[in-house]
């Protein structure tokens, strides 16, 4: 097969093809001096916490607990994947926790004391969230308000929204057979449901990669090898066929789950795929290029804001599921350290520009493991947070390594 | 010359607060020819080139494109008349890679899904024509040289097919090697029929692959010169205003020595 010269004059490094190990060894040496490492320090951080917890105690990777574990993820995992989005653009969002107990109070309100049906309460709390994101985005993208001020301000004026609206009573208990508290408590016990989404997600992956190179081969541009795109495959298939495995264990695969995935790779493809997402990566690597690009820098903001708000109240109605009730300490604590750490630790850059929805995933899960694991062996408190601490310095130091290491291989 | 001029201005007024940048200012530029634009610093050849791309248009002035009268107001429109612009900064997104800048903001969809394979397809044969090297159009701009960086920069503005390139000092940052390198792909920019206005300190440069110097002065025009037929002295003495006496002759003389 001959390649058109214009390919073997860019990429002499991979006319070799079908060049099997040699040729990803190469690449990743490439990736790791440029500073590309994506996710790679969170996954090997996470088997080490898996591993250490499991040796101290062998119930750490029972069915159950990390089938408990695969719920507990979702709430934090889904405020975490809105401040991916605002990390991207470089900002910061302070506002998530305070937003997530908003829309949770306001579900509370709108179902317990007006009476609501719980399909358009939920629909309402959720949209309370986008509109909180909107004001505060209008504020920073219109007004020039620095983000970080702006949303101090929010997680103060909401938090206390939220305790005005809950009134005196303090905590609303919700219907714990009802909509909402079925979000995390619905289990697909059939074991063809966790399999049936492990295959699926394979051969979607498979599939997709697949149409990819031979769309690529046929424009003549390089494209991953066949033999790349099965070990990929392999890998994928293993991590998830173990997953659905591990769930069926104990009560089948979560109906919380299922929607933090669906969420999850949807913002996925709406980041990497579309135009909307590649603004927003223009966005955090410079604002003034994507200004004159002709890019509505305004409204790309903005809109990010909204997502951010968004995916606040819709974790926060998942942690009021998971304990039933909404109350005045839904949202605080430590709720909003954990979402903006779990997207650190999970390879997002706070620098802006770099980072992808699927290490909020990983870092969540770095995160609950270690609470769950401190709590499985009755340890205070006081220990997750200091090992939480340091696994986000960790993660925060790797970053800005990476960007040196970035600098320093641009030979400019 | 019988086609009217790609782009000509007349009488092109701006003020930022206080300061009169530009003043009655005049240019016509040709297609298939390479127009210098120099000047001393502040002199308002920066403060030009953001009025013809639209960053920051005319407080007065007529613009004729192709010898219909526009007007510019938005980058948007120059870049839809077919000016296309290289600022100095270069406008790169670091964390993107090279098709993903050459693409910004005019991304080619598919079902209304990025197409990378299209945009990768029409990369590699945008850069091949241009007689580009990149170790891969796959990785961060941020881990380029500075001369492959300015040469993303020039492809990209190169994609929408414009008919007039505005260079601003393109090779002010590079070394001796990848300024050649740019200064090859200026003068193809002339071969293949584009006009290009090169914005440049360095007087090397402009003799090397210009065909008219313009000369800017204190936002005013200050001569039009062939550049075949003038001396560098010439030039010279009238970015730097000097007139026909002894002094500022010897103002002129030291600064060449320094160039």
């Amino acid at each position: 097969m001959s390649r058109p010269p214009a390919v073997e004059k860019a990429r002499p490094d991979e006319r070799a093809g079908g060049g099997g190990v040699e040729s990803y060894f190469d690449t990743f040496k490439r990736r790791f001096r440029g500073g590309e490492l994506g996710s790679l320090p969170v996954a090997l951080g996470l088997v080490v916490v898996w591993l250490i917890f499991e040796s101290l105690n062998e119930n750490f990777l029972s069915p159950r607990n990390l089938s408990n574990l695969s719920v507990d993820i979702v709430g934090v995992g889904l405020i975490s994947i809105g401040v991916v989005f605002v990390l991207l653009l470089g900002e910061i969002d302070l506002s998530v926790g305070s937003v997530s107990g908003l829309a949770a109070a306001a579900f509370a309100v709108l179902n317990v004391n007006q009476g609501m049906a719980e399909g358009p309460a939920l629909l309402l709390a959720i949209l309370c969230g986008t509109a909180v994101g909107a004001v505060q985005g209008f504020f920073f993208a219109k007004v020039g308000v620095p983000a970080f001020v702006v949303t101090l301000a929010g997680l103060l004026g909401w938090n206390g929204l939220m305790l005005y609206i809950l009134g005196t009573s303090g905590t609303i208990n919700l219907d714990d057979k009802g909509l909402l508290a079925g979000l995390t408590n619905f289990y697909f016990n059939d074991v063809a449901a966790a399999y049936g989404l492990a295959a699926l997600g394979t051969a979607g992956y498979f599939l997709a990669s697949y149409q990819d190179a031979r769309r690529r081969r046929a424009a003549g541009v390089p494209s991953r090898p066949l033999s790349e795109i099965i070990v990929r495959t392999a890998v994928l298939a293993a991590i998830t066929l173990a997953a659905a495995y591990v769930l069926n264990q104990f009560l089948g695969l979560p109906l919380a789950l299922l929607i933090f995935l669906v969420i999850l790779v949807g913002l996925d493809f709406v980041l990497r795929r579309t135009s909307y997402g590649r603004m927003i990566f223009a966005l955090g690597g410079s604002v003034e290029t994507a200004r004159r690009t002709g890019l509505n820098v305004d409204l790309v903001r903005i809109s990010v804001f909204m997502v951010s708000g968004t995916m606040a109240a819709m974790g926060g109605l998942f942690l009021a599921s998971r304990v039933t009730s909404a109350s005045q300490t839904s949202g605080s604590g430590n709720l909003l350290m954990d979402a903006i750490a779990a997207a650190v630790i999970g390879g997002t850059s706070m620098f802006g520009g770099r980072g992808r929805t699927w290490s909020a995933l990983l870092g969540v899960l770095v995160i609950q493991s270690i609470a769950s694991g401190v709590a499985l062996m009755g340890i205070q408190t006081a220990v997750q947070f200091m090992i939480t601490g340091g696994v986000l310095l960790i993660a925060v130091v790797i970053d800005s390594l990476s960007r040196r290491a970035q600098k320093s291989h641009g030979r400019v | 010359m019988s086609a009217p001029p790609l782009l000509a201005l007349h009488g092109i007024f701006k003020r930022f607060g206080a300061v009169q940048a530009l003043a009655d200012v005049e240019l016509e530029i040709h297609a298939g020819e390479v127009v210098a634009l120099v000047g001393d610093n502040g002199a308002g050849k920066s403060t030009l080139v953001k009025v013809i791309s639209g960053v920051a248009p005319a407080d007065a002035g007529a613009v004729e494109w192709e010898g219909r009268s526009v007007q510019i107001t938005r980058p948007h429109e120059a870049r839809d008349l077919g000016i296309a612009t290289v600022f100095q900064d270069l406008a790169l997104c670091d964390n993107l890679d090279v098709v993903g800048n050459l693409f910004l903001g005019r991304e080619i969809r598919r079902f209304g899904v990025l197409d990378e394979v299209e945009m990768e397809r029409l990369t590699l044969g945008l850069l091949d024509t241009l007689a580009i090297r990149m170790p891969s159009v796959r990785l961060p701009v941020a881990s380029l040289s500075g001369g492959q960086r300015q040469t993303v920069a020039i492809s990209r503005s190169l994609l929408g097919e414009p008919k007039l390139l505005l260079l601003d000092e393109p090779t002010a940052a590079l070394g001796i090697e990848q300024t050649a390198q740019v200064l090859d792909l200026v003068e193809q920019l002339r071969e293949r029929g584009h006009g290009v206005l090169l914005i440049s300190h360095n007087m090397g440069d402009v003799k090397a692959v210009a065909d008219w110097i313009a000369v800017l002065r204190l936002g005013r025009n200050n001569g039009f010169f062939d550049v075949t037929t003038t001396s560098h002295e010439q030039i010279i003495s009238s970015i730097t205003g000097a007139t026909d006496n002894a002094v500022t002759r010897r103002r002129a003389y030291e600064r060449e020595v320094e160039l």
